[in-house]
């Protein structure tokens, strides 16, 4: 939030222009915490939201703040579209690899195999690779970070501010409590360790790269950095004037 | 043209600047022709990937200011009623169209039905008031879809308009006034420069309505669909839920003589009272006119909304009528709600949908009346 907040500073985008919006969860809270205008609506439903808000209103500067459950499970389906589409919104994805705020339940970026309240016995589905799902989508501008890398993050969002078209900045966090506990990454700065030893940066951005989908749990690298720059026409309703 | 035409003419009348829907039968002409025209007008015709997008982008254009319009039929409304709750938590004013088929589930899609009546009323969770208008023919499809948006705008608040196939696909004559013509109620707006200390659920008092303050003009508003205090934020206590949501509930009940609107038929000397609406009250007012010519004292109260009830208008009938019937294109959804307000029994002329009433067994059930 502090990346999103420096990132609105150094914008030259007026601060009356940055609209934020959210869906459910812990990351969707991050609406209520900004003194800009921000719009807290329903599980799943803020892409939709951000769009009809964008599209009524050209000038405002949309961003969508949510996490993995509210992004890719509920609302997955509105995510592929709007990438799809291209339509000129922000989306920065806080990915904890499950449905913390619920208590730990798994969800579509769950790892195989790893324990939450829902999967006591090893999570039985495979989870998204996010950063393959959003390039096939077609999203204009694709990258992963996690909360450890607060200057690449911060420029990443101000650089998705000067790229017309869909965006979609993922940014691993740790939740120690819903998530780590249960698979032996208990405490957060474990977790920031981990992403500190670990993360290597991509260098052909190849996502189709199997080695992509994360692991935590697991000694092997963790791809961070930029996989899609591309600059496909944003999303423009048809005007007949 | 048809009335699904004459609705989409009448949100362009109106100035709706933004329209989200996915296509689903009856409704799609709404979409279709708004397809047409709203790209000569500067507005804003965007498909969805489902109804709860749709919903959702609505409600969002209509927090940038724009007057914002979907339509669907039954089975898309039963996903639209997730952001439907939103719409009425956060005050999004927006217009919803559902020209209604035959339900439940799929059922029969091209044919007529009336039986989303207590799906519009209750199909969100928790408690609301709701408002809702009937149209019974093209130019009413135009005009209640004006005053659907002047209401929306005037009263903050999602406003839905039922139709019915019968009427979305029904081709009559529409008369569309001048621009000048057409009436234009605005949304309420503060009355300050913009401040942080601005608070936008803060009602007036005369009307519990807050001005609206809408993206991007600098008051740095929160909206969220957690219960909130005036500022407009989270506040988790029973004390200001119980405020909010009985706010929200007698915003509407009082300015109901405002909202609602019926049409009285041979009213004066009427003895037995038939009550319908939308394609359903054409086949009554034809049973009714045949009736008076028998000489038996009927009369039709048609009701224009159907949401909220208009319960003054049943407490008058109470003690001058002594018998009703209400005719309508489900298995008795009106009824009781004409049963609650003249504490008389019901005589109910019923099909479950799939083809509209005819005049003949409305006339029967006022002749066993008489």
């Amino acid at each position: 939030m502090r990346c999103y907040a420096q990132a609105i500073l150094d914008s030259e985008i007026p601060i009356d222009n940055h609209v934020v919006v959210s869906g459910i969860g812990c990351s969707g809270r991050v609406a209520g915490y900004m003194n800009i205008d921000s719009y807290h609506t329903t599980h799943g439903r803020a892409i939709p939201f951000a769009t009809g808000l964008k599209l009524a209103n050209p000038d405002l500067m949309v961003t969508v703040f949510s996490g993995d459950g509210d992004l890719v499970a509920i609302g997955g389906n509105h995510l592929i579209h709007t990438a799809r589409r291209n339509v000129d919104i922000k989306v920065i994805c806080i990915n904890n690899f499950n449905f913390g705020m619920t208590g730990g339940q798994a969800g579509p970026t769950t790892p195989k195999g790893a324990r939450a309240t829902t999967a006591p016995y090893g999570n039985p589905e495979l989870p998204f690779n996010l950063m393959y799902l959003l390039a096939a989508s077609g999203a204009n501008f694709v990258s992963r970070w996690t909360v450890l890398h607060a200057r690449q993050v911060k420029q990443d969002i101000l650089n998705s501010f000067s790229k017309p078209g869909f965006t979609f900045i993922e940014v691993l966090a740790p939740c120690p409590v819903g998530f780590g506990k249960s698979n032996n990454i208990e405490d957060g700065l474990k977790e920031m360790k981990v992403y500190q030893e670990r993360c290597s940066l991509v260098s052909n951005g190849d996502v189709r790269d199997k080695d992509l989908v994360i692991d935590l749990r697991k000694e092997k690298p963790i791809y961070v950095g930029k996989f899609v720059d591309d600059d496909r026409p944003p999303y423009q309703p048809t005007r007949i004037l | 043209m048809n009335g699904d035409e004459a609705c989409a003419e009448g949100a362009v009348a109106a100035g709706c600047s933004f329209f989200a829907g996915y296509p689903i039968t009856p409704s799609t002409e709404v979409s279709e022709h708004l397809a047409l025209r709203l790209p000569e007008v500067d507005g804003v015709y965007i498909q969805m990937e489902d109804e709860l997008a749709s919903m959702a982008a609505v409600l969002g254009a209509s927090a940038s200011g724009a007057r914002a319009m979907t339509a669907t039929s039954g089975p898309g409304l039963s996903l639209m009623l997730e952001n439907l709750g939103l719409g009425i938590f956060l005050e999004l004013p927006c217009v919803l169209v559902d020209v209604q088929r035959g339900s439940p589930s799929t059922g029969l899609p091209t044919m007529p039905g009336q039986s989303d009546i207590m799906q519009v009323r209750w199909g969100s969770h928790g408690d609301y008031e709701i408002v809702a208008y009937a149209p019974w023919s093209p130019q009413e499809m135009f005009d209640l879809t004006i005053l659907s948006f002047n209401v929306a705008d005037r009263y903050r608040l999602p406003v839905l308009l039922m139709a019915d196939e019968v009427v979305g696909h029904m081709v009559e004559r529409v008369v569309i006034p001048q621009p000048d013509q057409i009436e234009h109620w605005g949304r309420k707006r503060p009355g300050t420069p913009p401040s942080d200390l601005f608070e936008p659920f803060r009602p007036d008092d005369n009307d519990l309505v807050p001005p609206m303050v809408h993206a991007g003009e600098g008051y740095h508003v929160h909206f969220t669909g957690l219960t909130h205090d005036e500022r407009g934020y989270p506040q988790m206590s029973a004390e200001t839920h119980h405020q909010l949501v009985t706010r929200l509930i007698e915003k509407v009940r009082l300015n109901a003589k405002d909202i609602t609107r019926a049409e009285s038929y041979h009213m004066t000397d009427a003895r037995i009272v038939v009550v319908s609406y939308g394609c359903t009250a054409r086949s009554a007012h034809h049973a009714v006119r045949e009736a008076r010519q028998m000489g038996i004292p009927v009369g039709l109260l048609r009701l224009i909304s159907i949401w909220p009830f208009p319960d003054h208008l049943f407490e008058k009938l109470r003690e001058s009528a002594d018998s009703f019937i209400v005719a309508e294109m489900n298995l008795g959804q009106i009824s009781r709600e004409v049963e609650r307000c003249t504490r008389h029994s019901v005589k109910g002329v019923y099909h479950a949908g799939g083809a509209m009433i005819p005049p003949k067994p409305i006339l029967t059930a006022i002749r066993e009346a008489a």
